[in-house]
This record gives C-alpha cells, sequence and structure tokens, in this order.
C-alpha cells in the first residue's frame, strides 16, 4: 500500500514516516507541509492512503478532502479530538489519531486501512461523477446577451478572433462572444483543437483537406502559418 | 506549575533504536523550538490572541513528544483560553517553554 503524508509540522511529518517504517507495509510516496501542494501531487497520481493532518494554517485537511474528487482512504491525524465527530461526515476517512501517536494504535489504523472497502453507493456516485466529469469537459458555456448557452465542445469547427470578439462556428450555427482567442484555447482540449494562425483555432477531426498554407474545414480555408504548419502535420495521421 | 519534566522516552519508543531518527528529531526540535518560542513572545506582545493560540497548537505537539502529559493537558486548556480572548496562562506556558528549552540544550 502506498500512502502521502500530509502535515504542516516537520515533527510530525518525520513520526508518521517512521511509523510507516516500523509498520513495513507501507511505502511512503512523498510528505507535504502544505494542502495545496499535495492536492497538484493528488490530481496526478494514484494514492492508496493519505495521513492527513487537519489543523494546517490556510487550508485545512478538511478543505482538502472536500477540493478531492474520490479521495483515496484517509487516516486523520490531528491533535485535536474535538474534530471526530466531523471526520465520521467523510466515507473515506477510515481512522482518527491522536497526536502523540504510539505504534500499535499506528499499526490497528492500517490494518483499519487495508480492510477498508468503499460503498457501493460511493463507487456507483464516484463513476458517475467520472461520467459527470467527462460530459462536463464536452461542453462549453458562453456568454451572449446576459444569456449562458451551452456549445458541445466537439461540435465547434473553427474559432476565429475578431478584434475584442470571437467567432466560434459550429456545424449549425456561429456565435460571437465578446473573449480572447487566448481565453477559449485554454477551455477546449488540446487534443482535439490547434491554433493554426494567430487568429484562427480549429477543430483537427473537422479537417477536409489540406494544401500548402491554408486546410478546408467543411466549407471555409483557414490559413495556417508557417510557424504552426509542422505542429498540424505532427498532429494528423499521415500515411 | 507541576514537576514533571522533560523526556525522550516517545521518542526512544518510536525509534526502536534507529539512532538516525533519534537524531532528526531532536534537530528538528532544537531548530524549531526556539524560532516559535519567539514567535509567540512576538505575537504576546502584540497581544494576537488567535495567533498566539496558533503558535500554542503548533508548540503543544512538541510538548507531547517530549512526555509532558499534564502540561499538555494545560497547554490545550491555555489554547482554548486564548481563543476565548484571555490569557491567564502565559506565565505557566512560559515557564513551560523555558523549561522545554533547558532540556533541549543540554539532550
Amino acid at each position: 500500500m502506498n500512502c502521502l503524508i500530509i502535515d504542516d509540522e516537520s515533527t510530525a511529518r518525520t513520526i508518521v514516516n517512521q511509523l510507516c517504517k516500523s509498520e513495513g507495509s507501507l511505502t511512503v510516496l512523498e510528505e507535504f507541509s502544505n494542502a495545496l501542494q499535495a492536492i497538484k501531487y493528488l490530481n496526478q497520481n494514484e494514492v492508496d492512503l493519505i495521513f492527513l493532518d487537519i489543523h494546517m494554517p490556510d487550508f485545512t485537511g478538511f478543505d482538502l478532502i472536500q477540493t478531492l474528487k474520490n479521495p483515496p482512504r484517509i487516516i486523520l491525524t490531528t491533535s485535536d479530538q474535538k474534530f471526530a465527530i466531523d471526520a465520521f461526515e467523510y466515507e473515506c476517512i477510515v481512522d482518527y489519531l491522536v497526536k502523540p501517536i504510539t505504534l500499535p494504535r499506528f499499526v490497528k489504523a492500517v490494518e483499519k486501512a487495508k480492510k477498508f472497502t468503499f460503498s457501493e453507493a460511493t463507487q456507483n456516485n464516484s463513476n458517475a461523477t467520472k461520467e459527470e466529469a467527462k460530459e462536463e469537459d464536452q461542453q462549453l458555456y458562453i456568454n451572449i446577451d446576459r444569456r449562458l448557452i451551452k456549445i458541445e465542445i466537439p461540435s465547434i469547427n473553427i474559432v476565429e478572433a475578431k478584434g475584442d470578439y470571437i467567432l466560434i462556428k459550429t456545424k449549425d450555427k456561429n456565435y460571437t462572444v465578446h473573449s480572447t482567442l487566448k481565453k477559449i484555447e485554454e477551455k477546449l482540449p488540446n487534443d482535439l483543437f490547434l491554433k493554426v494562425h494567430r487568429s484562427y483555432i480549429i477543430n483537427l477531426k473537422k479537417i477536409v483537406d489540406i494544401e500548402d498554407n491554408s486546410v478546408l474545414i467543411e466549407k471555409d480555408v483557414i490559413p495556417v502559418s508557417s510557424s504552426n504548419r509542422s505542429e498540424l502535420m505532427k498532429r494528423l495521421n499521415l500515411l | 506549575m507541576n514537576s514533571e519534566q522533560p523526556n525522550l522516552n516517545y521518542i526512544k519508543e518510536l525509534s526502536g533504536g534507529d539512532q538516525e531518527f533519534e537524531e532528526k528529531m531532536l534537530s528538528i526540535l532544537k531548530s524549531e523550538l526556539p524560532e516559535e518560542i519567539d514567535t509567540y513572545k512576538n505575537h504576546v506582545e502584540k497581544q494576537e490572541f488567535k495567533q498566539i493560540a496558533e503558535i500554542v497548537h503548533k508548540i503543544k505537539h512538541k510538548i507531547s513528544i517530549l512526555g509532558l502529559e499534564k502540561s499538555y493537558e494545560s497547554a490545550v486548556a491555555y489554547e482554548k483560553e486564548l481563543l476565548e480572548g484571555d490569557m491567564k496562562g502565559h506565565t505557566d506556558f512560559l515557564e513551560l517553554l523555558t523549561k522545554m528549552s533547558n532540556f533541549l540544550g543540554n539532550a
């Protein structure tokens, strides 16, 4: 079982690390002195168990749990018994260790974590959340005349810069929005869209053909600047 | 002020003879405690109760690491008192900090 240690106090991190060594079956992947660094790590890595301090400045252990879509098993480590009741609110919390932590109590908590399985409801929830997240990733809301209009991202063919506005062309409709190409570029998935010119972002799946300095997207001919041409060629499935 | 004395029992119990761990713990305690005492005194001078409570909370763990069980309980009560805007426990807490510093100075 691999684990993370999150605690703002170095004494506490050193102690939990030592307890992990003594327990014998845990691999400490990383230690973090603040929750925000840990969130970045958790978004990119699979972790089985977290030893998490509650009382940390700026961003508490509970804040961290609420931030995670699918938190792993968590053992709280704290000097305050008063948070124990709050801990029951979270299904991912396996146990609650009050400092100073002794080895026998630590081993007991780890045993609990090993036996712990998330309930079916949570599993289903987590799967549903993943599906929802997937769907959300596919949609973009644009503000036109104080209305938020939903656009299915895969339906976008081209985005064109027009001064202080951008023109979003989909298969069926065009939208003019007060925004910049840079802003929408950040919202579009990199694997589907490419900026081929300082004024154009295209949907790679909608390319009909390519000539030297232009691409045809449905009926629109879009210029390709020489600096972006090689990236465009790299992204195509060339025979 | 109670008569209990700081000790390394907890650290030794955790170390299981691991010298490196014992040295690391002592080194952290020796470097952090003086800084935390300074921070504590600064906040006391400015009567910043919330910040004093924060630093007492941090020091609290060190009190328990040094096996000072009764003092730990007093620190818990003092932290609560501070959050309610009172600091009657200040003199005792300061004495405790001196006791811990002296112990670490000789450890």
